[in-house]
């Protein structure tokens, strides 16, 4: 095991109404890294990054993220320092952009001031004013990224960020997650197919039947 | 956790701002339920009851029932659990922050009720109003009551019937309590023993809440 | 060895102290100068409420504070929570029959807005309420932690609807083996029939509550043995 790893999973289970979500995963990743988790549907890939977001408990195995100990640690530290976009859509749908982002700015002590440039950022400044239910998927999209902007957590954990998303959204993406690995943060994103981008070069972790199958890195 | 609390209560209250579910659907229900008081009390009674502040609480309990399944469905549409649990909020100050909520909508519900009280069923205007500070208190007690016993059963299996079964034993004194002191200013009559079991109410569900909200959370 | 051996006896005992209780309860005492025969219900409706109000509803609080209390948090405590408010539910039904029973003829009706009567009503829909949430949630963890919570809200909630209740109106006969002042009313063989009951019904609801654990335990392995199974399949997925 490397000394700086942000993720250590050692036969994690998940389970959900007694059915393991998660079936024994393995897995170690270094800190900066970009990781896709890919697989088919029902494979496990949204109920892995649960787990690293400290959304589902783990019900055995062993597992450390960020530090924080998923069995015996404290879970809300855990969830106050990684990021999620999930592929639901994420906010107060009768707040607007900017409502929802000054709550989430409020919420963990940062400035407000912040907001515009983030918002500028992922192209969303002509609907800062417009109430989340109003956006479409792809600006819905746009909305998590800067929330997650804004709060610069030191893991992102992104489930199934492409949906919705068309080629310039895509494009810019990818320049995003970019930018973010080169800040030191690490990234694991989950997509049903590996990513198609040239500038990126990920690690590309295939799970299936709640177990990951297959490492390419 | 009192900065949480006043964002918490800021957000859902805007919120209701801008839905208006409670203008639009809770208060024209709680209007039909006072009506519909009138007519199961028949023509003779309607308009010379005595049963009038009974029939305040009970239809006030059913609009609260509403409003609690609101002010959780607000945290419960999908995505928003789980990005509004990486913020890590503390827990006591969300409890805190949503009885808030909660309590201002009643306090405006219970208004408006306890004006379709003094016009539909004749209730005294005077005692309405010396009835007011302990309509306020009870109202309270039942957010803050009613927003843990949301939280119990967000999410759960058949949640909406689920929150009536859970809600309506622990609301019981509150109804008791809270007739009685009205019914107690309309007559000028000695109230004391209504106000301890409304106070001790609150102050229960309120430690509860702060202390063990977070298990709920958790969950 | 002794545990075992107290497990083992029991049922017996109960079994014993009931039919004695029964026995004394209807040959042995007297009739009352004013209720006649119908005060031999003294010898089970106290009892039954007494377990039902205080033993079994305050295992399954103690049971439930333990589970909340991280030091103590352990499977077994909710479980025990769990049975002891499934024996409650049982025996809360039981105090309102008997009490109905015993009320229809000094009150003259089925039911009265008696102050005991009311809020013992009130904590039986409590109860059955607890129930009703374990069913809603399937997950264990989940289960247990909201299934606690309810179940101290609900503990706390019983002297507030008691003395509501109460207040609001009461028509509930006084205490019926003590005074307030703690002078014993009834004597002789009576009073020895009474305790007997208490002691008896308060087995009862012991041995009822192993039993009910016992099942709880043997369907938790029955869990345990197909989520192997369920873990098996779950990963041959991955093998296809």
């Amino acid at each position: 095991m490397t000394g700086d790893a942000v993720v250590r999973l050692d036969g994690a289970v998940v389970l959900s109404s007694g059915f393991p979500l998660l079936s024994g995963v393995d897995l170690e990743l270094a800190s900066g890294s970009l990781s896709v988790v890919t697989g088919a549907n029902g494979a496990g890939k949204t109920s892995l990054l649960r787990l690293l977001a400290g959304l589902v408990a783990l019900s055995a195995g062993r597992g450390s993220v960020v530090g924080v100990d998923l069995l015996e640690g404290d879970l809300r530290q855990l969830r106050r320092r990684v990021g999620w976009l999930g592929h639901e859509g994420s906010f107060y749908d009768d707040l607007s952009v900017r409502e929802n982002l000054a709550f989430a700015a409020r919420a963990l002590g940062r400035p407000t001031s912040a907001i515009e440039d983030v918002v500028e950022r992922v192209g969303l400044t002509h609907r800062i004013d417009t109430t989340t239910k109003q956006l479409s998927a792809g600006q819905r999209r746009r909305l998590g990224l800067s929330w997650l902007l804004l709060r610069r957590p030191e893991l992102w954990l992104l489930d199934e960020p492409y949906a919705s998303l068309d080629d310039e959204g895509r494009t810019f993406f990818d320049g995003l997650l970019g930018d973010v690995v080169a800040g030191g943060a690490t990234v694991v994103l989950s997509a049903h197919d590996p990513l198609r981008s040239t500038a990126l070069h990920p690690r590309t972790l295939c799970i299936a039947g709640g177990r990951i199958v297959s490492d390419v890195t | 956790m009192i900065r949480i609390a006043w964002l918490v209560a800021l957000k859902d209250l805007r919120i209701e701002a801008r839905s208006r579910v409670l203008l639009w659907q809770v208060l024209p229900f709680g209007a039909m339920a006072l009506l519909l008081s009138g007519l199961a009390l028949g023509p003779t009674h309607a308009g010379h009851s005595s049963a009038g502040p009974g029939l305040f609480y009970l239809v006030t309990l059913f609009v609260a029932l509403l409003m609690i399944n609101r002010s959780q469905a607000i945290e419960r549409t999908p995505g928003t659990r789980a990005s509004i649990a990486t913020l890590g909020l503390d827990p006591a100050g969300v409890f805190l922050g949503k009885t808030l909520a909660l309590a201002i909508e009643l306090w405006v519900s219970g208004v408006v009720l306890l004006c379709g009280a003094v016009l539909v069923l004749h209730t005294a205007l005077h005692g309405a109003l010396l009835a007011l500070p302990s309509i306020l208190v009870t109202l309270g007690a039942m957010a803050a009551a009613g927003t843990l016993y949301g939280a119990l059963t967000s999410g759960g299996e058949g949640a909406a019937t689920l929150l009536p079964v859970l809600t309506l034993p622990a609301f019981a004194p509150l109804l008791i309590s809270g007739e009685r002191s009205f019914s107690a200013a309309l007559n000028h009559g000695a109230l004391w023993q209504w106000w301890v079991i409304v106070v001790v109410a609150l102050v229960a569900y309120l430690g509860v809440g702060i202390l063990l909200y977070g298990v709920l959370e958790e969950s | 060895m002794m545990k075992q051996l107290s497990q083992r006896l029991l049922g017996p005992v109960t079994l014993v102290l009931l039919a004695l209780t029964f026995w004394l309860g209807m040959w042995v005492t007297p009739p009352d100068k004013v209720q006649g025969d119908l005060v031999r219900l003294v010898y089970v409706h106290p009892a039954i409420a007494w377990v039902a109000l205080y033993v079994s509803f305050g295992t399954a609080t103690i049971a439930s504070a333990l589970y909340l209390w991280k030091r103590t948090r352990s499977m077994v405590m909710d479980r025990v929570a769990h049975c002891a408010m499934e024996v409650s539910v049982v025996f809360i039904i039981l105090t309102l029959i008997t009490g109905s029973i015993w009320g229809r003829p000094t009150w003259g009706v089925w039911w009265a807005w008696d102050a005991r009567l009311t809020s013992t009503a009130i904590l039986g829909v409590l109860a059955v309420g607890y129930l009703a949430l374990r069913r809603a949630n399937d997950d264990p963890t989940l289960r247990a932690r909201r299934s606690a919570v309810f179940a101290i809200l609900s503990a706390i909630n019983v002297p507030i609807i008691h003395f509501s209740v109460l207040w609001w109106k009461t028509l509930h006969q006084g205490a019926t083996v003590f005074t307030a002042n703690r002078t014993l009313l009834i004597h002789g063989i009576m009073a020895w029939t009474l305790l007997i009951s208490f002691v008896a019904f308060t087995l009862l609801f012991f041995w009822l509550l192993r039993a009910r654990y016992r099942l709880e335990e043997s369907r938790d392995r029955a869990r345990s043995a197909a989520l192997a199974t369920s873990l098996d399949m779950r990963r041959r997925e991955g093998a296809i």
